[in-house]
């Protein structure tokens, strides 16, 4: 997909989204506002779009090939197998084997799409992700789906919380969050012409919608101004979008003006569109499925301070615990990571 | 579908053909001792005896196995081949120059700041290098994917890769096993390099891997014991291959001694890595160019 922006410059289809969110389809605001109110999750859309969508390209680009670890079912990436069996390998329940052959796939010119729980992809296949795809710059994308605690009562084991930190770590790899099941077709359409292995960090395919079409701006290292205002900007990404979108309604009933971006690209960091954040409202808050160690947060407070800008800063997340146990929403709720939690949270942070 | 390219052949032992070749890797295998030696001195330190232990089979891969165009590192049908023990890089460099796919002097830069070439390989840096290697236990499953591309893309090349005994260890190795079994991978070579040592002193007594032969063949590969340091012998390992293409894996355990050629070194752990100095250095470089004498400590299990 060409990409007409320049590396690190915000959106620019971002007006068109926000109007939408603005009033320009007030319809679907009233509908979010009573889905927030009620702190109940959005229409829930699928978005293992994965599959699905690489065996479309897959009809005009040969390099494509995709690889599971015994999640073909789990990932969606059976829709894919249905299609190119040839082109589909299941490895078994062997993350770090998986990662390693596709590295040696990418060697030889194939586009490999790798895909396993986040968890494994980026704790177990840490040092495979680094040695053998970022270290030879190698076009290995790793499908990391299931990431967060999106698998709720499976527990610590099966929740990758710390796999934004331990990425955007690793030199040479572009770390990237799905909102959406839009976003995350154009961040596939995109990964055909970007050079370099890819993070993509997705949901457990049950993400409610934030872009009702495929973004067609979409550029890795960029951003998506969703919604504007001055007193507070919420800086988020990934699962959390939706959800600060939404907190983002209800402070503005409280007259609190939200400016909220969606940091699609955790690394490289859109750092132009965090600086401006910073200058343009009073107080930037981050939120993210994420530990706040290491994660989103972290690296817009890097960004923020460097800047030389100054303003009053604060990290929304999971503490620095293992989360309790409990089903997915019932967790959201407990850690305020649901549109009602991120706007109390907001308020707080305000005094307001 | 690409061109088909013929699988090496080589001539039976008897002939003067096959004498010529094995006169011929003898000498490639003295330039990988005696460099390995002149590196290290360069860099300080280098893994002498895991080197020395493959020079005998890198010399037979390069000289007389793999195929490739020194003049097209990237050539989409050569051979890959893996050095899974990156370590022994210092001896490969040497046979990379050699057959012309750069210039030896290059090296005199061995490991200095911004050189080409550091004590394990970059595939980014290095043209003959197919793969980035230094972390124990990755070159198999990476191997297992250059065998996965050529089925993909319709190639006939084999992918071969070097592991050490120790290596083993890693548990990658085992899920790449089960993997080149499972997909019939019959154009992947494994080698290992069965040198007796890790770091810390004899496999067997640290951590066992044996017995290979029947571990590997449980795990549906075709599997061939040598002398790793009998270049006739590697000959007709590589000879007895399977056609690269759908079929069991092919492993060939070459039974071989950490250190072999420098006498000092042989299966003494503390040479894993070191560094020859004066007198010492000389008296090792003439060793080496001697040639290699009959083996004094053996094989244990060829």
């Amino acid at each position: 997909m060409p990409d007409e922006r320049e590396p690190g410059r915000g959106g620019t289809a971002t007006q068109e989204i926000s109007e939408v969110f603005r009033g320009s389809a007030g319809e679907k605001l009233e509908l979010k506002d009573q889905r927030s109110a009620k702190g109940i999750a959005a229409t829930t859309i699928p978005a293992f779009v994965a599959g699905e969508e690489l065996a479309d390209l897959a009809e005009t680009d040969e390099r494509i090939v995709v690889l599971t670890a015994d999640l073909a079912g789990a990932g969606r990436t059976s829709d894919f197998a249905a299609r190119h069996p040839e082109r589909f390998f299941n490895v078994g329940v062997a993350e770090q084997n998986m990662i390693s052959i596709a590295a040696g796939m990418a060697a030889t010119g194939l586009l490999p799409y790798a895909g396993t729980f986040a968890a494994y992809a980026a704790l177990l296949g840490c040092e495979q992700l680094r040695t053998d795809c970022a270290y030879p710059g190698l076009p290995v994308r790793i499908l990391a789906h299931h990431s967060g605690m999106s698998l709720g009562y499976y527990g610590t084991s099966h929740h990758s919380l710390e796999d934004l930190s331990v990425t955007r770590a690793i030199a040479g790899l572009t770390v990237v969050c799905a909102a959406d099941a839009n976003q995350l077709r154009a961040i596939l359409r995109a990964s055909q012409q970007h050079e370099g292995p890819i993070y993509i960090r997705m949901g457990r395919g049950r993400d409610p919608e934030v872009y009702p079409n495929v973004p067609s701006d979409f550029a890795f290292g960029g951003s998506s101004r969703l919604a504007d205002g001055s007193d507070l900007a919420i800086l988020t990404t990934g699962s959390q979008v939706r959800a600060s979108l939404d907190a983002a309604e209800l402070l503005r009933a409280d007259g609190i003006g939200v400016r909220v971006v969606d940091l699609h690209t955790i690394s490289p960091l859109d750092v132009d569109a965090v600086v401006a954040a910073a200058r343009d409202t009073s107080a930037v808050l981050t939120v993210e499925e994420h530990n706040i160690t290491g994660g989103l947060g972290s690296a817009v407070a890097e960004t923020v301070l460097e800047s030389g800008v100054a303003t009053r800063f604060r990290r929304h997340g999971i503490p620095d615990e293992h989360v309790v146990l409990g089903p997915p929403a019932a967790l959201y709720a407990h850690y305020q990571l649901d549109a009602p939690g991120i706007a109390a949270t907001a308020r707080r942070f305000l005094d307001r | 579908m690409s061109a088909e390219v013929p699988v090496p052949v080589h001539p039976p032992r008897a002939s003067s053909e096959r004498a010529e070749l094995v006169a011929k890797l003898t000498e490639h295998a003295k330039l990988v001792r005696r460099e390995t030696v002149r590196l290290t001195s360069i860099a300080g330190a280098g893994h002498y005896t895991g080197t020395f232990s493959a020079a005998e089979l890198l010399a037979a891969l390069y000289g007389a196995q793999l195929r490739y165009r020194p003049e097209d590192p990237r050539w989409p049908d050569r051979d890959r081949f893996v050095l899974s023990k990156g370590h022994a890089a210092i001896g490969l460099y040497p046979l990379l120059a050699h057959v012309g796919f750069f210039d030896p002097g290059l090296l005199d830069d061995y490991t200095r700041l911004g050189s080409l070439f550091g004590d394990h390989p970059d595939m980014r840096k290095v043209p003959g290098i197919d793969f980035s290697s230094g972390s124990l236990g990755h070159g198999l499953s990476v191997s297992a994917g250059f065998a996965l591309a050529a089925r993909v893309q319709g190639r006939s090349y084999r992918a071969y890769c070097m592991l050490g005994d120790g290596e083993l260890g890693e548990g990658q190795n085992w899920e790449a096993a089960m993997a080149a079994g499972q997909f019939r991978l019959g154009s992947l070579v494994a080698i290992i390099d069965r040198n007796q040592l890790s770091i810390d002193g004899p496999t067997e007594s640290l951590m066992g891997v044996e017995p290979l032969v029947d571990k590997f063949r449980a795990f549906r590969w075709d599997v061939q014991r040598i002398d790793g340091h009998d270049l006739d012998a590697i000959l007709d390992a590589f000879n007895a291959l399977a056609p690269p293409g759908e079929g069991a894996p092919q492993l060939i355990v070459a039974d071989t001694v950490k250190g072999r050629g420098v006498k000092r070194m042989e299966l003494d752990k503390n040479w894993h890595v070191g560094n020859l100095t004066g007198a010492d250095y000389d008296d090792v470089m003439a060793e080496i160019d001697a040639g290699l004498p009959p083996a004094t400590v053996g094989a244990t299990h060829a």
